[in-house]
């Protein structure tokens, strides 16, 4: 099965203000954006469990006109806070990148 | 039909351009050129220390180009969140950094200061008056809170940039801002509709980062009613309309709702189109003007001096009890700084392992060192320089030599890089207010003031 290294054409993080991480994940083909998101798997769930928050805390978003999901959620620690391990947020994309699709 | 050219040349003024980039915008006749002077992203510490993150050397030279484009060409050269994070001392900086390349070039101009740090008995005041609510999860703001923060910027929207204008400024320097705002500022004073006119601001904040091969580099931002067209001014970069899908999900937590001073930008119906192998045109967007105007309140506090040191180690065994090892070195130190008199509370001790959990800490799935080598970045956290260097010495020091069952390097643990080994880093801020004020005139706490250089 595909993962999404195999898919995205872009697959980010970055702080969105210092006290939110947000998740990009963008594609350059509609037929395939829409298979990705009729697959079900990229849900506020798989970022729950990814990155250790609760679902609710979880704002996803898809956006058509980019094909683009984005996913926003709290930093584990505020940037550049004590014991905060990545000031701007940018190297937290990596466990996506083998979640697999099936499409 | 009615349209207005901005240029903006880089991401960060002091991130650097390529001159010719500069000229090829010039020759397209821009209104207006600029660039974002800052960011939140670098962290606390410069808005706290009152420092900016880029070198005077590097700010001095983006901003003589800048200026001497400007002057030569009559047009105003606008410039937000000056300084790096916006402050007074960071304003001033940039100002007195603008003076002297104006004596030394022989340019003059009317120059406009927007100071954003806005005195804080006038921010006690409307906490008291309820006219303060927090952002996100952000706790209710205190009076204490207030009090305790180092320093509190306001971020400004674009109406003290067109009072600037309108008062004949050509070269204009804000405290901080919304980080399009300046270029908001441009095309809704060319009587260009809103939702254009920041959806322009959106692409043209971080200079030529909307296009591909990504770098630091001149766009120039077509802006008319219908919509805005990016281009970048270096013939090896391009827009594309993924390159710009891409660029419009940067920093924001919801794709399609940006939230400004004095509304909302909604960018759901937006439709990106290549206009040639290199231009993309942006329609479609839509603004909705807010019934309260507000801007975002960033304040910081301090939070402790921190000293770290350097080292790795290259020894399997070590490696292969790495988690023991760490919590007995702990251990250690807990011990031998209570000897000396300071105890666990009074610091933090983080010990950082790259090849580890460096990078996500408690966010790594993956538990196990796949590498032959471990970097290591021993940091401590406390009230003053002296406990931070006391601590550190002791968490150095128990790093190389600490024993461990089996070991056949007797010698050191550790391989430092650097002599001294230890680093005081400085004073170390963590955000403590990231909230909103209302405000029922935008230019009301954003003061300017005029000098004719």
């Amino acid at each position: 099965m595909p993962s999404i290294r195999e898919l995205a054409r872009i697959c980010k993080s970055k702080n969105a203000g210092p006290f939110d991480l947000t998740i990009d994940i963008v594609f350059d083909d509609t037929a395939l954006y829409r298979k990705v998101r009729a697959s079900g798997v990229i849900t506020e769930a798989l970022f729950a469990r990814l990155y250790g928050v609760a679902a609710d805390d979880v704002l996803l978003t898809p956006y058509d006109a980019a094909m683009a999901i984005k996913a926003t959620f709290p930093r584990l620690v505020p940037a550049g806070g004590i014991g905060d391990t990545d000031v701007y947020g940018c190297q937290q994309h990596a466990p996506l990148l083998d979640v697999e699709i099936p499409v | 039909m009615k349209e207005i050219r901005l240029l903006s040349t880089s991401a960060i003024l002091g991130y650097g351009f390529p001159e010719a980039s500069l000229q090829a915008g010039m020759a397209r006749a821009p209104h207006v050129i600029g660039v974002d002077g800052g960011s939140v992203d670098p962290g606390p510490y410069y808005l706290g220390a009152g420092v900016p993150f880029c070198s005077t050397m590097a700010i001095r030279r983006d901003l003589r180009l800048m200026l001497r484009a400007a002057i030569a060409a009559r047009i105003p050269l606008m410039i937000g969140t000056s300084g790096g994070a916006g402050g007074a001392p960071h304003l001033e900086l940039t100002a007195r950094l603008v003076r002297e390349i104006a004596a030394e070039e022989g340019l003059h101009f009317r120059l406009a200061l927007i100071e954003a740090e806005p005195p804080r008995a006038e921010l006690q005041r409307r906490l008291a008056a309820g006219r303060i609510r927090p952002l996100g999860k952000q706790p209710p703001l205190t009076a204490e809170a207030l009090d305790r923060a180092s320093r509190v910027v306001g971020m400004m929207g674009p109406e003290p940039f067109m009072e600037a204008l309108d008062n004949g400024a050509q070269v204009i320097l804000a405290g901080r801002a919304s980080d399009p705002a300046p270029w908001a500022a441009a095309a809704i004073r060319a009587q260009l509709p809103p939702a254009p006119a920041w959806y322009a601001g959106k692409m043209l904040e971080c200079g030529a980062t909307p296009s591909i091969p990504k770098g630091h580099d001149c766009l120039l931002v077509t802006v008319r009613e219908d919509g805005v067209e990016c281009e970048p001014m270096n013939p090896v970069r391009r827009c594309t309309p993924l390159s710009i899908a891409n660029h419009s999900l940067h920093e924001n937590s919801s794709p399609i709702h940006h939230i400004e001073p004095g509304g909302m930008l909604d960018t759901s119906d937006c439709r990106f189109d290549a206009l040639s192998d290199r231009a993309v045109r942006i329609s479609g967007m839509r603004w909705t003007p807010a019934s309260q105007y507000t801007v975002k309140l960033e304040g910081v506090e301090f939070a402790g001096h921190r000293c770290i040191s350097i080292c790795g180690t290259r020894d399997p065994l070590l490696i292969a009890r790495l988690p023991l090892f760490l919590e007995e070195v702990r251990g250690i130190v807990r011990e031998k700084a209570a000897a000396f008199g300071v105890g666990p509370e009074s610091y933090s001790l983080i010990i950082r392992t790259y090849g580890l959990d460096g990078v996500m800490g408690a966010r790594e799935p993956v538990q196990q060192v796949a590498g032959h080598e471990v970097g290591f970045v021993i940091e401590v956290i406390a009230e003053t320089p002296e406990i931070a260097a006391a601590v550190l010495g002791i968490a150095r020091t128990n790093m190389l030599h600490t024993d461990f069952p089996g070991r056949l390097c007797r010698e050191g643990n550790m391989a430092f890089p650097f002599s001294p080994s230890d680093i005081p880093v400085g004073p170390v801020y963590r955000f403590s207010i990231h909230h909103v004020l209302e405000l029922d005139n935008p230019c009301e706490i954003f003061p300017l003031t005029y000098e004719e250089i």
